[in-house]
């Protein structure tokens, strides 16, 4: 959470104009003891929270009822074993019950009603317990992609942008491989390739796939700082190249790849959504995003809801990450234009 | 906790004694410069060169001079004159395939021109630190203050967390920052420009080195608080009998904190004296040119500021000759062809110049130039720099200047 920790008053300020007198003449914003560090840290988090644009806001909030949506629902899976008040994302509310010897009384393609909040699917399994097992999927693709793209991505244009030189022609050329592949037509590939459709393999296929991005964010950052003179100063006091990668440069490259990672995110669950609508993402019956739209387009005609929840779910979150993430860009914008 | 200031001393008290085999080694390099058995650094000849598309930039271009232990020199030119790359290059900081570094530049016997970085990496910090010229930027921004004195601490003397701590505030502390404990916890950019360059420097002086590279330290920086941060400069200098090197382009900075001062011009060092005899005994041209260009609080309202005419030089293709001869009010046909040689006057005032001030051959020249208006000569005695009115008034004041001294 470099972002948080970090920030202590520039942007929020900026934001509310009514924060607090300057840092620089008040001490009492780093008279903060280790002790009272959690205390602080909960209010900073408040306090950039209040700051947001109220769109933004939002946009955080849907984005923590998806988050807490998909914990909820793999904890009901895994841990609770279906013990938890959501419904079965996988059974027939119509087929058969062997215990009860009867018939299900729901309906396929229902519309929406008390028992099921977003009505049903072909076969009458309850949309709203896929959409929110559907966003477990979305959220570890998501955070899978995202982390390996920061690290191998960000590590490796942090570095050629601090050494230069032959490293950075290699390194870079490869980078531009990637990129000269056409996304979607490797990842058929590779998902074909590999068979094991788990989650972690799709998720480390498209994270492969987004290094280039990461590292040329990474890179163009880290030039900017290797730049800088507190650089020079670390060299100056005799301070190995590596270390000075590690505790001099990455520190000032990562809000940035940071906050470019929730852009990217968006853009993760998307292909996953694409990856699925064409059937090559996780094994079914796992419900997606994606594999839902897809098996609802043959009862458009019947009923238009059942495609336009996945979608709607799909959409907004899309929208959000992008929300979120633009904003938390400006604000590392604005703090590293103020350093 | 006394004990470690104690712990600082002796470290101190150490290399105090190491003194005397070094000085067997820089007197057999040193050379001709190595008058001083004491020179803590002696450089000689050194030259780096930049590989641009356009040629080779000569930034800094045939160096020599010697410092001696806890003796201070003032590096006086205007911008691209080599003085950052001079000092730059004694710290090894100009990185890329495309710089070219050549002669010789002994630190205690050490050579630190052409040796790798990590040869010289125990040097630095221990030995001979640097302070950087904007404090905005020479700070890890997102590195609480403390730790950055402490890592640096920790990691050269090998002592404790909490020691390192105690050493750090009291660094803190010695560089006049007040609620040095509280400064701890800041981020850079909690604090003013001033203090940043005050923790700069406490990081430069954490491991007490024998000789401090100031790069224009107070350039970036308000004129009081660039009082402040010299007059810190020269009492830790003292406390601590340090050399320093003081880079700046502007001569009142050096003028009462330096023992000698050098004036770079072109990549090279045109004039070189002690501090007093530089000041009361101009010889070169440009020296003169920049001591006239400081402006007198007895001026008059809107006296126009007497600068230099012309521009730095070409330091890729520079003038033939004296590389100040396009812009000098004294030069003659001999300045445009013949590169001067370095002539010492007395005690060590070394310059460079065919026509050096103060002489009868310089009023000569001048009177000749004035006569056959040059327009270098005339903008000084005129005291204006706009070559339009330089042309115009040219022959009017031909004829009441008869007795001009020219310069003030």
């Amino acid at each position: 959470m470099t972002i948080q920790a970090n920030e202590p008053n520039i942007s929020s300020k900026l934001a509310e104009g009514t924060a607090e007198k300057p840092a620089t003449i008040a001490p009492d914003a780093a008279r903060v003891d280790p002790e009272d560090a959690p205390v602080g840290r909960l209010r900073r988090i408040g306090r950039t929270f209040g700051s947001m644009p109220i769109l933004v806001k939002l946009s955080s909030f849907w984005l923590f009822l998806v988050v807490f949506g998909a914990i909820y629902a793999k904890l009901d899976v895994s841990v609770f074993d279906g013990a938890l008040p959501l419904q079965d994302p996988n059974v027939q509310t119509n087929g058969f019950n062997p215990d009860t010897l009867e018939f299900g009384t729901g309906e396929p393609i229902e519309g929406s009603s008390w028992d099921h909040w977003l009505g049903t699917d072909a076969i009458a399994r309850d949309t709203f317990a896929r959409i929110v097992h559907g966003a477990w999927v979305s959220l570890v693709v998501a955070s899978i992609a995202a982390a390996f793209g920061v690290i191998v991505g960000g590590f490796l244009g942090s570095l050629v942008g601090f050494v230069r030189g032959r490293t950075e022609t290699i390194i870079m050329s490869m980078v531009d491989v990637i990129l000269a592949f056409p996304a979607l037509v490797l990842l058929l590939a590779l998902v074909s390739i590999f068979e094991v459709r788990s989650l972690l393999v799709i998720s480390l296929v498209i994270g492969f796939l987004s290094i280039p991005a990461y590292s040329r964010v990474a890179r163009a950052n880290s030039l900017a700082v290797s730049q800088r003179e507190f650089v020079a100063a670390a060299r100056a006091i005799g301070t190995k190249p590596r270390t000075i990668l590690f505790k001099e440069v990455i520190p000032n490259v990562l809000p940035t790849v940071l906050a470019y990672a929730m852009v990217a995110a968006a853009f993760v669950i998307v292909v996953e959504g694409s990856l699925s609508f064409l059937g090559l993402s996780v094994q079914l019956p796992q419900s997606t995003w994606g594999n839902m739209i897809n098996q609802a387009r043959r009862d458009i005609k019947l009923n238009v809801s059942q495609v336009l929840w996945p979608s709607l779910a799909l959409t907004i979150t899309v929208l959000s990450l992008n929300q979120v993430g633009d904003w938390f860009q400006q604000r590392s914008a604005v703090r590293s234009s103020a350093l | 906790m006394p004990g470690i200031r104690n712990f600082t001393l002796v470290i101190r008290g150490e290399r105090r004694e190491r003194d005397p085999s070094m000085t067997a080694t820089s007197s057999a390099i040193g050379g001709r410069l190595n008058r001083d058995s004491d020179d803590l650094l002696v450089v000689e000849d050194l030259k780096t060169h930049f590989e641009v598309p356009a040629g080779m930039v000569k930034a800094v271009d045939g160096v020599s001079f010697s410092l001696g232990r806890g003796r201070t020199l003032g590096v006086v030119g205007e911008s691209g004159s080599g003085k950052t790359v001079l000092s730059r290059t004694l710290m090894n900081l100009n990185l890329g395939s495309n710089v070219h570094s050549s002669g010789s530049a002994i630190f205690e016997g050490r050579q630190l021109v052409g040796v790798k970085p990590k040869q010289l990496r125990d040097l630095w910090g221990l030995d001979i630190a640097m302070v950087f010229q904007d404090p905005m930027t020479s700070l890890n921004p997102v590195v609480k203050v403390g730790r950055q004195v402490t890592e640096h601490i920790r990691k050269h003397l090998g002592v404790s967390k909490a020691e390192a701590r105690e050493t750090a505030i009291q660094l803190l502390r010695s560089v006049r920052i007040p609620e040095a404990e509280s400064r701890f916890e800041a981020y850079p950019h909690e604090l003013s420009g001033g203090m940043r360059q005050r923790v700069s420097i406490a990081i430069a002086l954490a491991c007490g080195p024998k000789l401090l590279l100031a790069d224009e330290p107070t350039t970036a920086l308000d004129v009081t608080v660039q009082h402040q941060i010299l007059n810190l400069l020269a009492q830790q200098r003292r406390e601590r009998n340090m050399a320093m090197v003081l880079v700046t382009h502007d001569l009142g900075v050096v003028a009462g904190r330096t023992d000698e001062i050098a004036v770079m011009y072109a990549g090279r060092i045109v004039e070189k004296a002690s501090t007093k005899v530089l000041f009361s005994d101009v010889r070169h041209p440009y020296t003169e040119a920049l001591l006239r260009s400081i402006p007198k609080t007895s001026n008059r309202n809107h006296t126009r500021l007497a600068a230099i005419a012309g521009r730095p030089p070409d330091l890729i293709n520079p003038p033939s000759g004296c590389k100040f001869s396009p812009r000098c009010p004294y030069a003659q046909p001999k300045c445009f062809e013949e590169e001067p040689p370095e002539v010492n006057a007395f005690e060590d005032h070394l310059f460079s110049c065919h026509y050096p001030v103060g002489t009868e051959e310089n009023k000569a020249a001048w009177d000749r130039n004035l006569a056959a208006g040059r327009p270098e000569t005339v903008a000084v005695a005129t005291g204006s720099v706009s070559e339009v009115d330089i042309r115009a008034k040219g022959e009017e004041i031909l004829a009441d200047l008869t007795t001009s001294e020219g310069a003030d």
